[in-house]
């Protein structure tokens, strides 16, 4: 079993690939690897429950841990009470922490 | 009389924290300053510009702070001071789950549908 | 545990939030003890030229002092400073070059690719934040 840390930057109304994102972060859970995704800067935007994206979060942390960046979320006035259930608004320094992670793949899109 | 401008500007967050502002937001004020006769619409992720209480503090690298990070929500109320009206697109803004009342004051939503019409008005079109 | 990480960063100042979330995680990551290598490809090598220089802001009125806004360079020497023999910043010497950025700040070093190369080989993690 791998671990992986995926750090999402985009947002997917911007970014067509950002779902392909979503999915590699779910295939990768479906192979029993450990799975955390990271939203920060835009890709802190989907995480409003009543986005358009909502449910494209909502599938991603049935699957792996999603964390948002604290900054990224007050930087754009996305208060805690608005978030999809699952997503945990997280600091840098635990970002740091997983990336330091002794066999951790990091991919920062 | 001055020709007529319409700004779309779409990308957000490019950079704000490192010029403590919006450089398309401040070029546009620049404009209208200059003579200018500007209108701005927020479209995309620029909507979320509009949003009421963003806070950017806080940042330190080393021993250096920012000590004026940006604040985009009043900087749009600033160009509205100075007389820019300022749109919105509406279904970009539900899309991304921000209901109007989380927008500031002042602002006007229009529809996808009314921007092709809304663009004939002009005499040019940036999009930023 | 004290970690040696090493990171790849390409994109010019003034360009992209992802700048501004490089020197978070940079200033998080020596704020806890680790030791940092960066390598700066492409427009990254910018971010250290010894030439920029803040300026007033006719919108808002105020004068370079008073807007008190520091450049990248700034950024990144307050972090050669606070955390004394942890920050290792390398520009990638081709790119210096092609855009004329050789004039840099004190700390910052002229290197190559197998620079980055041989801290990946030796760091604890390596990280590749790329350009769009």
């Amino acid at each position: 079993m791998g671990k992986y840390l995926l750090i999402e930057t985009r947002d997917p109304f911007d970014s067509s690939d950002v779902q392909r994102s979503y999915d590699l972060a779910g295939g990768l859970a479906d192979e029993k690897n450990d799975v955390t995704v990271f939203l920060v800067q835009n890709g802190v935007l989907p995480t409003r429950k009543a986005s358009a994206a909502a449910d494209a979060v909502t599938q991603l942390c049935s699957k792996a841990t999603v964390l948002a960046d604290d900054f990224s979320l007050r930087e754009r006035g996305i208060q805690k009470g608005e978030l999809v259930k699952g997503v945990k608004p997280t600091s840098i320094d635990d970002l740091v922490d997983l990336v330091a992670d002794d066999g951790r793949k990091v991919i920062w899109h | 009389m001055a020709k007529k401008v319409l700004s779309i500007v779409e990308s957000a967050y490019r950079a704000t924290v490192e010029e403590q502002d919006d450089t398309i937001l401040w070029m546009n004020h620049i404009l209208k300053n200059a003579g200018l006769d500007i209108t701005l619409v927020l479209r995309s992720n620029a909507v979320n510009y509009a949003v009421k209480g963003q806070d950017a503090s806080g940042l330190t690298f080393g021993k250096l702070k920012v000590s004026h990070p940006p604040k985009l929500d009043k900087d749009l109320e600033s160009l509205l001071e100075a007389g820019v009206p300022v749109y919105y697109v509406r279904e970009d803004a539900e899309e991304r789950g921000i209901p109007q009342k989380q927008l500031i004051d002042g602002i006007k939503a229009v529809s996808a549908k009314e921007l092709p019409s809304m663009l004939d008005g002009f005499d040019s079109i940036w999009h930023w | 545990m004290t970690k040696t990480l090493t990171i790849a960063l390409m994109d010019p100042p003034y360009e992209t939030e992802t700048t501004t979330t490089a020197f978070r995680l940079i200033d998080a990551a020596l704020r806890k003890g680790h030791k940092v290598n960066v390598f700066a490809y492409e427009g990254a090598v910018n971010l250290t030229m010894a030439d920029q220089a803040p300026h007033p802001n006719p919108v808002k009125g105020t004068s370079a002092e008073e807007e008190d806004h520091p450049t990248t360079k700034d950024w990144v020497a307050a972090m050669f400073q606070a955390y004394p023999g942890k920050l290792d910043w390398v520009n990638c010497g081709l790119c210096v070059d092609e855009r004329g950025a050789g004039n840099v700040i004190e700390g910052a070093q002229r290197g190559a690719p197998k620079q980055f190369a041989e801290w990946s080989e030796a760091s604890d993690a390596t990280l590749v934040i790329p350009a769009k």
